[in-house]
């Protein structure tokens, strides 16, 4: 017995050697990006003897919280995909490293291949903290045929001929069918509205709220308007138990959603239906130019601060902005790349159903970029449905609305008058 | 020779209740103490990153609280879950109690263990399946109103009836735990007193009245109090639920915006603020039905 | 004769309306089961579907071989285990020293505690929450099992019990000259056994169940309880109902299972507490 002990003691400390000195990565991914990621990490790996990638991957409804508690927790992720509107609040917290030296010395990472708004999304203070990963900008999925039968052939490119085209499909298809689909619960079409007018929605340099706005109010009532004359059911995004099928049956002829429907509206429509669908950009308020704004979503990719492998971190960070990584994860996911090049190398920029996404992500608008969003943005859908349902005027709602967000930032305020740049954590 | 053992006893008592009192006393009454503090700064996410971003702010955090709208409404709908909830499942469980005791009842441990089941099981498995059961086209409740002719009702949609929605599904999962409490009580109860009164004359509501009810006082007051306790904390139901707090914030309960402040956003000093009003109000509430209750007992 | 019908009618009535309670009580449940079983989308279909048309496990196989359901079953046991093994040793010690060894201030400490019970636990989370990071205990196994090893209410239920020990038994084993300690093995935690198995089973039930705490503190997924395993699940699957309803079957049967069998000592501890107060 004491014979053994020592080769086998000898085996495991050699075993135990050895997976020290594999380096590993932990990477979180969201939602469906962060299942499909798991097929592009054999290809990094083998590029990189000795460093493994771990994948987590966390659904998006939990993620921010899921993110700020490992943080706090002490124990976040090496690289992660984080929303893009998260990006003011991990670098306000010290969170995620600033990423500007690590791309001047990579080679072939040229920054000028990304969406312009998109890339902007990234920068706080003048450093990059992450590297846009796909870019998410909603616009109109809508069945030709049933527009066309109402006397449109495209879709109305001003708000007021959208209204009139949604009057006619409510009362040609009856009351149980809806024109449009608007989840009562999404921040960005109110927050896109509102933009598309003008309206910055908060006000010197993300101090205070600024919902108490002309613009805010027609954005808000254009919005009203609609759920009230019973265009759209005033319903949240997890009611509609299956929008192809609805989609399908004409019990929506307008949705508004994002690039992975492209894909999924493809697979997921039947045959007869293919040729019934297509997409377009937002239309413009009455005297603006074509197309109105769109909210500049998307995912970044970010390296954490206190990750114990920076080195290996960053490189499959790079290896997942590699215009061929992002084509692939175009392929797996529907997710649209944040490249240039990459819409050239995959065809998607001949695509019929993605042109629109390409007129639509050069005319985005960042939401504001301030730590606090994540927690402002939340008050907004309430809002709107307060206001729908009609029990108190949009202005006092807005009001207070205003009252709430500049209670948020009275800590912001404070921190801006101590340090006005105080991005040196 | 008796004082020698007794300090014996006391030495002995002393190590013996150690650590369970010292685990007590740093996971749960320390923390406690701490939240007290916490709420009095303005601790939060920056100050997370950097300690010099928290700011003592002595009572700000309650002042802001009281005027807060939505922490009102908070208030609001938890006194609408005890008020509504509460009664209601006392009531079932009383009724059920009643019954299962009743002398003519069969098979009183198999009626036992079918209320006891919804009470064992997790929260998070039987408000997935009840979220499910009230989806308004394909949940199994609206198909059931369907068949009888009746609408189909927004269960969790619809602002008047959401709250009502998370009360059932409270009142399902808990009655059969009050329920065996209340028929312990009512076993504790001596047949003589029942022989008496019949031989008194006393029909059965007025041996229910002189008799049971007054005996089932300490337990009434036993499961009163526990219920209200559970039903001012409630979380997890609306947490699961409605995740958003509900239609026009019709189910965010107290505990869920402390979850919501403390944990999502990271308002701790906030957040600790919330917890604290529970905590008044949860024995401001107790106190009241001590009084109120414990009188008749 | 009309009495003995009036009494045949109320006991029918009697029946009828417990039976009625007994199936709103299962129904869910059954329900729950039925769709863990039910192919993919049958559980939406139009007409409603009570039984699935042809039962398959594939919901089970995808929970455990895609979404790694195992190892949250496997944490929940371990957890749940931990925590009631080192509650019950520290609890039952605690409650037989409140309510047979004479100490001064004894009393007082036992309404101390008593009255604790009426602090909701979500006060101290926030700043529990900042203890255990200061420890490095987030995310860890410790983070989730230390706050729940010490019971107030474990020890109350014990010592309610103890209470009922007989006093001769305890002072004939001191004459004798045995230590307390030597007492307390030997005489009464063998008289204790139906209570041991009581709070073990309550507090195993309520570490399995908790969902709160274990949320906020294991972030990592392969350390995840099943409760929140489930939560996650529903963050990421919540139209992808037969799929839901398997995790919630995995998440409730072992305790179901447990309460079944063991359910008159469950039921006596918990009255055991209410009655004699």
């Amino acid at each position: 017995m004491s014979r053994l002990a020592l080769p086998f003691a000898l085996v495991l400390l050699l075993a135990g050697c050895a997976r020290k000195t594999e380096t590993v990565v932990r990477f979180w991914g969201l939602g469906r990006e962060g299942e499909e990621v798991k097929k592009l990490v054999p290809r990094f790996e083998r590029l990189h003897p000795g460093v493994r990638v771990e994948v987590q991957q966390i659904p998006w409804t939990a993620a921010h919280e899921k993110l700020l508690t490992a943080l706090v927790g002490g124990a976040p992720p090496d690289v992660a995909q984080i929303g893009n509107t998260w990006i003011p609040e991990f670098a306000a917290l010290g969170a995620v490293a600033p990423l500007d030296e690590r791309i001047a010395r990579t080679p072939d990472f040229r920054p000028a291949d990304f969406f312009g708004g998109i890339w902007r999304t990234n920068v706080i203070d003048g450093r990059v903290y992450g590297v846009p990963w796909y870019v998410d900008t909603r616009l109109l999925f809508y069945r030709k045929d049933m527009l066309a039968e109402v006397g449109f052939p495209e879709m109305p490119r001003t708000w007021s001929a959208w209204r009139t085209a949604m009057d006619r499909l409510k009362a040609k298809n009856g009351p149980d069918k809806f024109p449009i689909l608007l989840p009562k619960d999404e921040w960005q079409q109110p927050v896109a509205l509102a933009q598309a007018l003008g309206a910055t929605i908060l006000r010197d340099g993300g101090r205070y709220g600024a919902f108490r706005s002309p613009e805010v109010e027609r954005a808000f009532s254009f919005l009203i308007g609609i759920y009230r004359a019973g265009l759209a059911p005033l319903v949240g995004r997890e009611q509609v138990s299956n929008l192809y099928q609805d989609f399908a049956a004409g019990q929506f002829a307008i949705v508004i959603t994002g690039p992975w429907n492209l894909g999924q509206f493809h697979d997921r429509l039947p045959p007869e239906r293919q040729g019934d669908w297509a997409t377009a950009p937002l239309p413009a308020p009455d005297g603006q130019p074509w197309p109105g704004a769109g909210v500049a979503g998307g995912a970044s990719l970010v390296l954490f601060r206190r990750t114990p492998v920076p080195e290996a971190a960053w490189a499959f960070l790079e290896f997942l902005s590699r215009p061929d990584m992002q084509a692939q994860l175009y392929r797996l996911t529907g997710d649209m790349p944040p490249r240039a090049s990459v819409w050239q190398a995959t065809g998607l920029a001949r695509d019929p159903g993605a042109a629109a996404f390409a007129r639509q992500l050069e005319h985005v608008e960042p939401a504001p970029l301030v730590p606090e969003w994540e927690q402002i943005c939340s008050k907004i859908p309430p809002a709107l449905e307060e206001a729908t349902r009609g029990e108190r005027p949009l202005e006092q709602i807005l009001a207070d609305l205003d009252r709430e967000v500049d209670q948020i930032l009275e800590k912001r305020r404070w921190l801006l008058e101590r340090n006005p740049h105080p991005h040196a954590f | 020779m008796r004082s020698e053992r007794r300090t014996g006893e006391a030495r002995a008592a002393f190590w013996m209740l150690l650590p369970a009192l010292s685990l007590i006393a740093v996971f749960f009454v320390l923390p406690i103490l701490a939240s007290f503090l916490l709420s009095l700064t303005d601790f939060d996410l920056y100050a997370l990153a950097s300690p010099r971003n928290a700011r003592f702010v002595g009572l700000a955090n309650y002042v802001r609280l009281a005027e807060d709208p939505t922490f009102w409404k908070a208030l609001r709908n938890t006194f609408l879950f005890v008020l509504a909830g509460g009664p209601a499942s006392v009531a079932v469980a009383l009724g059920a109690a009643l019954l299962v005791n009743a002398r003519v009842t069969r098979f009183k441990t198999l009626f036992r263990t079918a209320f006891f089941a919804p009470v064992v099981t997790t929260m998070v498995a039987v408000a997935t399946v009840w979220r499910f059961l009230y989806h308004p086209r394909v949940g199994l409740f609206n198909r059931a109103l369907d068949l009888v002719g009746l609408a189909p009702i927004d269960w969790l949609g619809d602002p008047r009836w959401a709250l009502l929605s998370i009360c059932l599904l409270a009142v399902w999962k808990n009655f059969g735990y009050q329920a065996i409490l209340f028929v312990a009580g009512l076993q504790a109860i001596p047949e003589s007193l029942y022989e008496a009164a019949r031989i008194e004359g006393a029909g059965p509501w007025q041996q229910f009245r002189h008799i049971t009810l007054p005996s089932l006082a300490p337990t009434f007051l036993f499961v009163a109090v526990t219920t209200s306790i559970g039903y001012f904390q409630l979380f997890s139901e609306p947490y699961v639920m409605t995740p958003d707090g509900g239609p026009l914030g019709s189910t965010l309960s107290v505990a869920f915006l402390m979850y919501r402040e403390g944990f999502r956003w990271w308002n701790l000093g906030y957040g600790a603020a919330i917890a604290f009003a529970l905590f008044a109000v949860i024995l401001i509430a107790t106190r009241l039905q001590l009084q109120l209750f414990g009188r008749r007992a | 004769m009309r009495r003995r019908l009036s009494r045949f009618a109320a006991a029918t009535a009697i029946h009828a309306t417990l039976l009625a309670l007994a199936v709103a009580s299962l129904v869910p449940l059954a329900w729950m089961v039925s769709a863990s079983f039910m192919p993919q989308g049958e559980a939406t279909a139009f007409p409603p579907a009570l039984v699935p048309s042809r039962p398959t496990l594939d919901n089970y196989v995808d929970l455990f071989a895609r979404l790694k359901f195992g190892r949250a079953l496997a944490n929940s046991i371990l957890f749940a285990a931990t925590v009631t093994a080192i509650s019950l040793l520290l609890n039952t010690l605690a409650g037989y020293a409140l309510a047979k060894l004479r100490f001064r201030r004894r009393e007082r400490i036992f309404d101390g505690l008593v009255a604790a019970l009426v602090l909701p636990s979500q006060v101290a989370m926030l700043p529990l929450f900042l203890m255990l990071r200061a420890l490095g205990f987030i995310n860890t196994a410790w983070g989730v099992v230390l706050p729940g090893m010490a019971s107030l209410f474990g020890i109350f239920l014990v010592r309610q019990y103890a209470l009922s020990l007989p006093d001769e038994l305890l002072d004939a084993a001191r004459v004798d000259g045995a230590s307390e300690f030597r007492i307390y093995r030997s005489i009464v935690l063998p008289l204790c056994r139906p209570i041991l198995v009581s709070l073990g089973i309550f507090t195993f039930l309520g570490s399995w169940n908790d969902f709160l705490w274990p949320l906020i503190v294991l972030s990592d997924e392969r350390r995840q309880t099943l409760p929140v395993a489930l939560a996650n699940l529903l963050g990421e699957h919540a139209l992808d109902i037969e799929l839901m309803m398997a995790g919630a079957v995995l998440t409730v049967l072992p305790v179901l299972v447990l309460f079944l069998a063991f359910q008159r000592y469950y039921i006596e501890g918990i009255t055991l507490g209410s009655v004699k107060e």
